[in-house]
């Protein structure tokens, strides 16, 4: 072994290692924050989860709501997870020094034949996924796709949404750069190139240039997609794209519950019973009582876990009745919010140690009570959302801290409150005219 | 023929168990549009000799305006209520003309002790017209545009698309669809108690939007399923000064309209 190639070995490790402890270094963060969450048992089978996750984040069913789009990204999804079974012959190249280990493994025998028809439809679809970043670039920057064009979508998740096809387009870039330099130079030495197609064609326009030129540009082709695919990683948990990943666990833990179903307080539960019938007694509870959420942390770990797995798509917002009226309310940005603000307590608490505070809270700084009051309970968000994410759930728990911790209720709200409490009616009517309709039924 | 509106404390009183309570809701005990709606669907149940009772004064507000606001002790104490009377009577099946007391007694109840069969009555029209008891005489619709609209806490919230349709079905009319219906049915604007408000600022109000969507396909009806729907539409069509060529009828008016009940 020379001295080069224990040099580029280091070097490999150096940088898939720090990578991968960064990144390492971060989910961890992210999982902590989850599970900071209030405690939620979901009361599905094994089944239904495993079904939920295969139908929604493997199959990505809902995508298929919208044809076309979720073509598109059918085609970036299934060449980025192909993609990656390339990834398994540069790392062990990159760890031993080696060059293209698989194919001369498997030079001359039948796995050859699978080794290019792979790395085929690795190129294929990669030349397709090319064309495809680029429409999904003209799709947020020149066509005017009302989802992409909304305030919350300002500043990082608008580059952040660029970045990562910018990022997308260089991968590719590198992976012809690598197999094409590749190529022309099997050519030149062995006379016979891999049998690649597209790369092969690229490959033979390439003959013409010295050794030492194509050389550069495998190298160049090889390390610029590790480092592509090290940047993606380390990127990956700051990034509305965490959802390739946690789409799986989001789905899998979809609620199974009918989506008209909000959850019981059993702390208020007990607590009317006991006034109703004083002989009643209530369980013991543990902590202090908090009607609602004010922050984020007293969401359930669920709610927690959909904010991490947004995508950041909009196809909530574009069906909400409130935000197609004009409100303010966008369940996409009640999702970022939740999520920015678990963040800025993440980056706090780095700062200034665990207990810190910055009295501010998701509820009012971040979520205005005008968002929350806009809120119509009609589940459109969720019958959307591609990845089983719940707004309406957050919606509601800050609302109930609105509402009871905060007492902060629109006048309206408050006379039917008053009026369901002395009327049992929202109206003011008298419960003694509850049967006045059956006079006139003659 | 005389109808009749039985009460369960009467019929109790009496040593008669009902086979279903119809759940009147509060829209349909003090709206005046609500209560033909009620009273449409209780001349369904006379004719069709259908041994049911409501409670009458016993009934109180289910409480899901309070539970969607965020008031969570009011819709305790008005639901807890609500289940000690329904228990008290040995209450097995309930039906209900409205989507949000249907969705609220049949998921949300549960959880306070309240076990029931609970029905929407459009899934009830739908299994009456099944079995074959409840037969529609066509004629008054027949040539007529019917467009539905879904209600959130029936289609999105429950699952329940087929039912109100099969009972406009059953009519000799045209049912046509909108574009946004089904799972991508606009709200009518009025859940999780927007009705008891405004709307917040905005550019218009949502029963405005949703009002024009079932106008594209020019109906001469629009079948709803829930008071509140009724409600919103209804003001919807009278904004845009149509109510004398579009009306807005719930699909029980539509059966007892087409029988002349
Ligand atoms: S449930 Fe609320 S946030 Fe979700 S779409 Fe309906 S109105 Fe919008
Ligand atoms: S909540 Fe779901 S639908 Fe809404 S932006 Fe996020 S991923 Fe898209």
């Amino acid at each position: 072994m020379n001295f080069l190639t224990v040099i580029q070995i280091l070097l490999f490790i150096g940088l898939v290692g720090g990578s991968f402890f960064v990144a390492i270094r971060k989910f961890k963060e992210i999982y902590d924050n989850v599970n900071k969450g209030r405690p939620e048992h979901i009361p599905s089978t094994f089944f239904f989860r495993l079904k939920s996750m295969l139908l929604i984040a493997f199959g990505q069913k809902k995508m298929f709501k919208l044809t076309f789009p979720a073509f598109l990204h059918l085609v970036i999804y299934v060449s980025f997870v192909i993609t990656q079974i390339e990834l398994i012959e540069i790392f062990i190249d990159g760890f031993t020094g080696n060059h293209r280990i698989l194919y001369h493994a498997f030079e001359g025998n039948a796995l050859e034949k699978l080794y290019v028809f792979v790395i085929n439809f690795i190129e294929i679809l990669s030349l397709l996924t090319f064309f495809v970043t680029i429409l999904f670039i003209l799709r947020r920057t020149t066509f005017k796709v009302r989802r992409f064009q909304m305030p919350e979508l300002k500043g990082w998740p608008w580059k952040d949404a660029l970045l990562i096809l910018a990022f997308e387009l260089t991968l590719i870039i590198f992976i012809f750069m690598m197999n094409s330099g590749d190529s022309a130079l099997e050519m030149k030495e062995h006379g016979k190139d891999y049998g690649f197609l597209l790369s092969g064609l690229f490959g033979n326009m390439l003959t013409g240039l010295p050794n030492g030129a194509l050389f550069f540009i495998e190298k160049t082709g090889w390390w610029g997609h590790l480092c592509m695919v090290m940047t993606f990683l380390v990127y990956l948990p700051y990034s509305k794209h965490l959802h390739i990943l946690l789409a799986f666990p989001n789905t899998y833990f979809t609620r199974p519950e009918p989506k008209g179903e909000i959850h019981n307080m059993p702390a208020i539960m007990h607590e009317v019973t006991s006034m109703i019938d004083p002989s009643y007694k209530v369980p013991a509870t543990d902590g202090e009582i908090k009607f609602g959420a004010k922050d984020v942390y007293d969401l359930s770990w669920k709610s927690l876990l959909d904010a991490y797995s947004c995508t950041e798509c909009g196809r909530c917002t574009a069906a909400c009745p409130a935000n197609i009226t004009g409100k303010k309310l966008s369940p996409r940005k009640i999702m970022m919010d939740t999520r920015d603000r678990m963040e800025d307590l993440t980056r706090g608490r780095k700062l200034h140690g665990p207990d810190f505070t910055d009295n501010k809270s998701l509820l009012g700084d971040y979520i205005t009570k005008e968002e929350l009051r806009a809120c119509t309970t009609c589940n459109a968000c969720v019958e959307e959302c591609p990845v089983s994410i719940n707004p309406l759930t957050i919606i509601l728990e800050l609302r109930r801290n609105m509402i009871m911790e905060e007492a902060d209720s629109p006048p309206e709200w408050n006379n039917m409150f008053s009026n369901m409490e002395n009327n049992q009616a929202p109206w003011q009517f008298s419960p003694s005219d509850r049967l006045n309709w059956a006079n006139e039924m003659n | 023929m005389q109808y009749k509106v039985p009460v369960m404390s009467e019929m109790v009183a009496e040593g008669k168990i009902p086979d279903v309570v119809f759940w009147i809701g509060c829209a349909g005990s003090f709206d005046q549009r609500a209560q033909r709606v009620t009273i449409a669907f209780t001349k369904i149940l006379n004719q069709l000799q259908i041994n049911f009772a409501v409670l009458g004064t016993e009934e109180a507000c289910t409480g899901d305006p309070a539970r969607r606001a965020g008031n969570e002790f009011i819709f305790q104490m008005l639901a807890q209520q609500n289940v000690a009377t329904l228990n008290n009577y040995g209450v097995k099946k309930i039906v209900c003309t409205c989507p949000h007391c249907f969705n609220i007694i049949k998921n949300e109840y549960p959880q306070l002790g309240g076990n029931y069969e609970v029905i929407h009555h459009s899934q009830y029209l739908q299994q009456l017209l099944n079995e074959g008891k409840l037969k529609v005489e066509g004629g008054v619709f027949k040539g007529k545009r019917i467009t539905y609209h879904d209600s959130c806490y029936l289609g999105r919230a429950n699952g329940i698309y087929e039912a109100p349709r099969d009972v406009i079905e059953a009519l000799d009319a045209d049912l046509v669809e909108i574009n946004k219906c089904r799972t991508t049915g606009l709200c009518c604007g009025a859940g999780g108690a927007q009705m008891w408000k405004e709307d917040e600022p905005g550019r218009k109000r949502i029963n405005e939007e949703r009002t024009e969507q079932l106008m594209e396909v020019y109906p001469d009806i629009i079948a709803v399923a829930c008071p509140y729907c009724n409600t919103m539409i209804t003001d919807g069509v009278k904004g845009k000064e149509k109510q004398d060529d579009i009306k807005v009828v719930d699909i029980a008016e539509l059966i007892s309209k087409a029988n002349s009940y």
